[in-house]
């Protein structure tokens, strides 16, 4: 009897956490803008919320499942520029084209995903660092279609004949859009989905022998967290009316592994937070001028030699052993 | 060669009827070979194991029992034979397929999801059992969230069944290594498997918990499910095996009863050496 109740509890106890959380992340974006009182510093909220959002996804695939990509701001350019061109080129509805542009994506990473997730360490980091390549030399050599580098103007997002202009607006779209972002993945990873996906980054063979299709999870998270991003790039091209092929490069790439590694792997929350920093750190760090770079550098390092696991794991380690002291 | 030769067999009775054996064979092992670089780590191998039996393998270091294993369960695929499971062939299916047909095993090193809590590890265990598809989990759907509380309270059920009530939240990275061993057990059962294979379960332990492990797998066997055994701890296997192969290079040195293999000059020999 007393057993029972003590699974029950056990049971309960990591739903309220989420509640919290979730409670504690609206409450966050709900009462930030108070503190940004002028519209560079809500641009510079909206960036990090970009950017947490498509970290939040990859997060699932390198956090979670242990599988690495350096690619994916090729997925977050294809949903840009698929909003881009379809709405601003060929006049479609801008949610028709966020639609169309995540299904390509997801279509394209679940093609790309078997051949590619075969491979592990180096070699998975290295084709995904070819389809984030290739994404990016098509985006600058198809001129007639993408603009070339000089990138192309998206018209702004209309939906039910409400147009979506200004920061305060596109903070608040962005915020909901973090916080569905976070609910979804919450969701997934305390689920038999979920599950699978930590197994196979624990120990593929344990995974395979209890029934877990090892494979068909990878593909399956390779395919949501493209999806994340490529969603994404759509908003964020409406959101600045300017996208270039930059934003879908190799080192946009790398800043956004970055952030999920310095955040905290394997932590939603780590994300946002590896997010949030790394989006205003370099703006900060502006006060350096020359130096800023190096500044910025020195920061990375000393984090990931002391805090391998990254900020937020290994803050909540600290306040984990403050309380058994 | 001999691989060569004696893949084409195939016994007229084999796949589809598994009333023809009336001895009740659960796992039917036929001219099993598996090569690496040249090497036969396993060589022509054939054995039958009974429903409800805790069935045995013995055999010194090297002498394939782990390779063996993962060709049964499908982590490696033979290079020649077959392997026949409640009727079917199932020799080259991947793990997972063999999982659904009632297969699960534990491994001699172990194979922990250390990235999750104990009672985690277990509920992966029940995979087979809940919905893995992707919009349930990713909008929350109650009936999965019901199912997945059901899911960690047997899981916790099994947990306490195999002596390890006290872990059931515990970070599996916090735990001992003797409660590993039995929380790979305790994984392994959750997928309510048909046939469990077990990779050495008492390596590593003491005395006490060896025999704790001991009545664990006897527990498993009174169950219904049909135990196969790879140990090194003698004692264990002569007290609860129902029938023992004994394995040396590869090939099959001696089976039958555990007496009968005990007193088998050979196996006495491959154990301790011989005179010349």
């Amino acid at each position: 009897m007393v057993q029972i109740a003590a699974t029950r509890t056990a049971a309960a106890q990591p739903i309220n956490t989420r509640l919290l959380s979730l409670a504690a992340l609206a409450v966050v974006i709900a009462v930030l803008p108070l503190a940004l009182t002028n519209n560079f510093y809500l641009d510079i909220a909206i960036l990090a919320g970009f950017n947490a959002i498509v970290c939040v996804g990859l997060n699932l695939l390198i956090g979670y499942a242990g599988q690495i990509s350096l690619g994916h701001a090729g997925f977050f350019g294809i949903g840009a520029y698929a909003s881009g061109i379809l709405v601003t080129t060929y006049g479609w509805p801008p949610i028709a084209a966020l639609l169309v542009g995540a299904l390509f994506v997801g279509v394209l990473a679940f093609l790309l995903a078997k051949p590619i997730l075969r491979l592990k360490g180096h070699y998975l980091a290295m084709a995904t660092l070819g389809i984030g390549i290739i994404v990016s030399i098509v985006l600058r050599t198809e001129t007639g279609l993408t603009g070339g580098p000089d990138g192309m103007m998206v018209d702004s997002f209309k939906i039910f004949g409400l147009e979506l202009y200004g920061e305060k607006t596109w903070y608040w779209v962005v915020g909901v859009m973090l916080f569905i972002a976070v609910w979804l993945s919450l969701n997934l990873i305390d689920s038999p989905v979920g599950r699978a996906l930590r197994a196979v980054h624990g120990s593929e063979v344990a995974a395979e022998v209890v029934g877990v299709d090892t494979t068909r999870y990878k593909v399956m998270v390779f395919v949501v967290s493209a999806v994340f991003a490529s969603v994404a790039g759509s908003l964020f091209a409406h959101y600045t009316g300017l996208i270039t092929p930059a934003k879908a490069d190799f080192f946009k790439s790398i800043e956004l592994v970055t952030m999920v590694v310095f955040g905290g792997m394997a932590s939603t929350f780590g994300a946002v937070i590896g997010a949030v920093v790394l989006t205003v750190l370099p703006q900060a760090l502006t006060v350096f001028q020359d130096y800023s770079q190096i500044v910025l550098g020195a920061i990375l390092m000393f984090t990931m030699v002391f805090m391998p696991k990254g900020l937020l794991p290994t803050i909540e380690g600290l306040i984990a052993q403050r309380r058994r002291a | 060669m001999t691989m060569l030769a004696n893949a084409p067999i195939q016994p007229e009775d084999e796949p589809m009827s598994p009333v023809a054996h009336p001895s009740q064979a659960l796992l039917r092992v036929e001219n099993l070979s598996r090569e690496f670089g040249g090497v036969l780590a396993i060589e022509n191998l054939s054995f039958t194991v009974a429903k409800g039996d805790i069935h045995s393998i013995i055999g010194p270091n090297g002498a394939g029992k782990t390779t063996l294993f993962n060709l049964i369960t499908g982590v490696y695929k033979p290079s020649g034979g077959t392997v026949l499971f409640d009727g079917a062939t199932v020799s080259g299916l991947p793990p997972y397929k063999l999982a659904a047909r009632g297969m699960s095993r534990t491994f001699q090193n172990l194979q922990i999801f250390f990235n999750m809590t104990a009672v985690e590890n277990v509920m992966v265990g029940r995979h087979l059992h809940l919905n893995g598809t992707l919009l349930p989990a990713l909008f929350r759907f109650p009936s999965l969230v019901r199912k997945d509380r059901e899911a960690k309270e047997r899981a916790a059920e099994l947990m306490a069944s195999v002596g390890l009530a006290k872990y059931v939240d515990a970070h599996a990275s916090s735990m001992p290594y003797g409660a590993l061993k039995r929380l790979e057990i305790a994984r392994a059962l959750a997928s309510e498997p048909k046939l469990l294979l077990l990779d050495e379960p008492a390596a590593g332990l003491n005395a006490t918990e060896s025999r704790e492990i001991d009545e664990v797998i006897k527990k498993v066997a009174a169950s219904g499910i049909t135990v196969i055994l790879v140990e090194h701890d003698m004692k264990m296997v002569m007290g609860i095996s129902d029938r023992i192969t004994a394995l040396n290079y590869g090939r099959k040195l001696a089976e039958g009863t555990p007496a009968e293999v005990a007193a088998n000059p050979d196996v006495v020999a491959a154990y301790l050496g011989t005179m010349d």
